[in-house]
């Protein structure tokens, strides 16, 4: 097999082990990123700072474990800015498994600021529906959430007793690792107008980017490249900041690959055509 | 009969809930409500019907020993583990059956979370290789794909501050903002346009696979 060949055909395992490296010697040695923060990270950042102290925010879990890594850092960050902001945050989620890790998330930032159950925040939890129960919500959000997640009457949490509807809420931010957040714009926002941030996996971020463009939800945090912007925003440098230093070394990594396979495959082709030639 | 009746009822509602869409006051909206609700219900029972359409489905590759049906029985198993465990946990914690220390948490910390993360980990191993594999600049599309993914791939992860890696970062927050957003607008007015046709098709009972 030529330099070439090899080139062309790097045996998948040694880029398995290559990537496995560059991947956790970040983490362990904490190495940090240079972080840009993009202009919709920004825009969702202003989102909730223009609210004032005291109003409602939704948080919607709209993911599970296979998404924690990248969507867990962006909703710990935006929940300190809420908790900093004095905001009454409420907890939900359309994905029934992505509940304990919120409910983990909130209590554990909670904590941190010293946040009251039902005075300060609220967990709701899960209902099912997805759409529907975000049409219900619009009109009186008890006629889907009649109690929080640990079995008490809404009415019973002082926070909640101003709190009916859409028109009560300040901003609805949503944390999405499949199609919920286009079912937010569509309900929440094109039928009762209520302000959204959207978070999202690397993956589902293009899809959003339309609705940034039309103004349709206030700002994007896209990925973890996102998740880091905010903790820079929110001047608390956390895991996203360091995974970030993970994944560009990564994304270096496939490049080179890339680079390494085409110069492979360019020199196969040229020898390929050398060989024909002398043939002919 | 059997087949007018469903049709009837799919255009009463497919109305009701169109017409309160751009009248939202009473009596619409009412309707809407009650229709919303029941429509909540369905969704919860769906599940059921999913539940059953899985097992019933498992249950025959056990017993006719089709191939893989090892599988079958290791979904089998863990479907009644994890749904007795759940029903302990509610009886025990009063309906609530996630809470921390009870024994469905236990199998949602040490088996869900580390299972989806390690699956969901293991797709940047195959992207990565892909990835190596995929990106070959045979031809002119190829070429301008391949460059355009390069771009945007150093341009989200700017490992230093220079003049260089600014001009990635913006060059990448263009590509996503302008071409990228083109073709998804186009994608995205498509299936609302196939969605709306669907809707109307299914309403006037031109549709009618649902039935079968």
């Amino acid at each position: 097999m030529s330099i070439w060949e090899r080139m062309s055909k790097v045996d998948r395992r040694i880029i398995y082990l290559l990537l496995s490296l560059v991947v956790i010697i970040p983490i362990v040695f904490r190495i940090p990123s240079t972080i840009a923060v993009s202009e919709s990270a920004q825009m969702a950042y202003d989102a909730v700072d223009r609210l004032p102290a005291g109003t409602p925010i939704i948080f919607s879990t709209d993911f599970d474990p296979a998404s924690m890594p990248e969507l867990r850092p962006m909703m710990t960050a935006v929940l300190r800015h809420a908790f900093k902001k004095k905001l009454k945050v409420i907890m939900m989620g359309h994905w029934p498994t992505g509940i304990p890790l919120s409910t983990i998330i909130l209590e554990e930032v909670a904590q941190e600021f010293k946040a009251e159950y039902g005075v300060d925040y609220i967990n709701i939890g899960y209902r099912p529906g997805a759409g529907l129960v975000m049409i219900q919500m619009g009109r009186e959000i008890r006629s889907v959430f009649d109690i929080d997640i640990q079995g008490n009457p809404l009415d019973s949490l002082p926070m909640m007793r101003q709190v009916h509807n859409y028109s009560d809420i300040g901003l609805i931010a949503c944390f999405e690792a499949g199609a919920m957040g286009d079912i937010w714009v569509i309900y929440a926002w094109g039928r009762f107008g209520v302000n959204i941030i959207m978070g999202t996996t690397a993956v589902v971020t293009p899809d959003a980017y339309p609705y940034l463009a039309a103004r349709q939800i206030e700002g994007l945090i896209g990925g973890m490249a996102g998740a880091a912007a905010y903790e820079k925003l929110v001047e608390h440098p956390d895991k996203a900041m360091i995974r970030m230093s993970s994944q560009a070394w990564a994304h270096i990594l496939i490049i080179v690959f890339i680079i390494i396979g085409n110069i492979g495959y360019f020199m196969m082709r040229r020898a390929e055509r050398i060989k024909k030639r002398g043939t002919v | 009969m059997r087949r007018q009746i469903p049709l009837i009822l799919t255009f009463l509602t497919g109305i009701a809930i169109f017409i309160a869409f751009f009248i939202p006051h009473k009596p619409f909206n009412e309707v809407q409500d009650i229709l919303l609700d029941w429509a909540i219900i369905i969704a919860g029972f769906a599940l059921l019907l999913g539940i059953h359409s899985l097992l019933r489905k498992h249950i025959t590759h056990i017993k006719k020993k089709d191939g893989g049906w090892g599988y079958s029985l290791i979904l089998t198993f863990f479907f009644v583990g994890v749904f007795t465990v759940g029903i302990f946990s509610a009886i025990q914690y009063k309906g609530y059956s996630l809470t921390p220390g009870s024994l469905l948490y236990f199998v949602y910390d040490y088996m869900v979370i580390p299972l989806s993360a390690t699956m969901f980990a293991l797709l940047a191993f195959f992207i990565a290789s892909a990835a190596y594999r995929a990106f070959r600049a045979r031809r002119l599309n190829a070429t301008l794909l391949l460059i355009a993914a390069v771009v945007v791939m150093l341009g989200r992860v700017p490992i230093m501050e220079n003049a260089f890696f600014n001009f990635l970062s913006r060059f990448s927050d263009w590509f996503m903002f302008i071409p990228q957003m083109a073709a998804k607008r186009g994608i995205l007015i498509g299936v609302a346009l196939g969605a709306f046709a669907m809707s109307l098709r299914i309403i006037l009972g031109i549709e009618r696979t649902y039935l079968q």
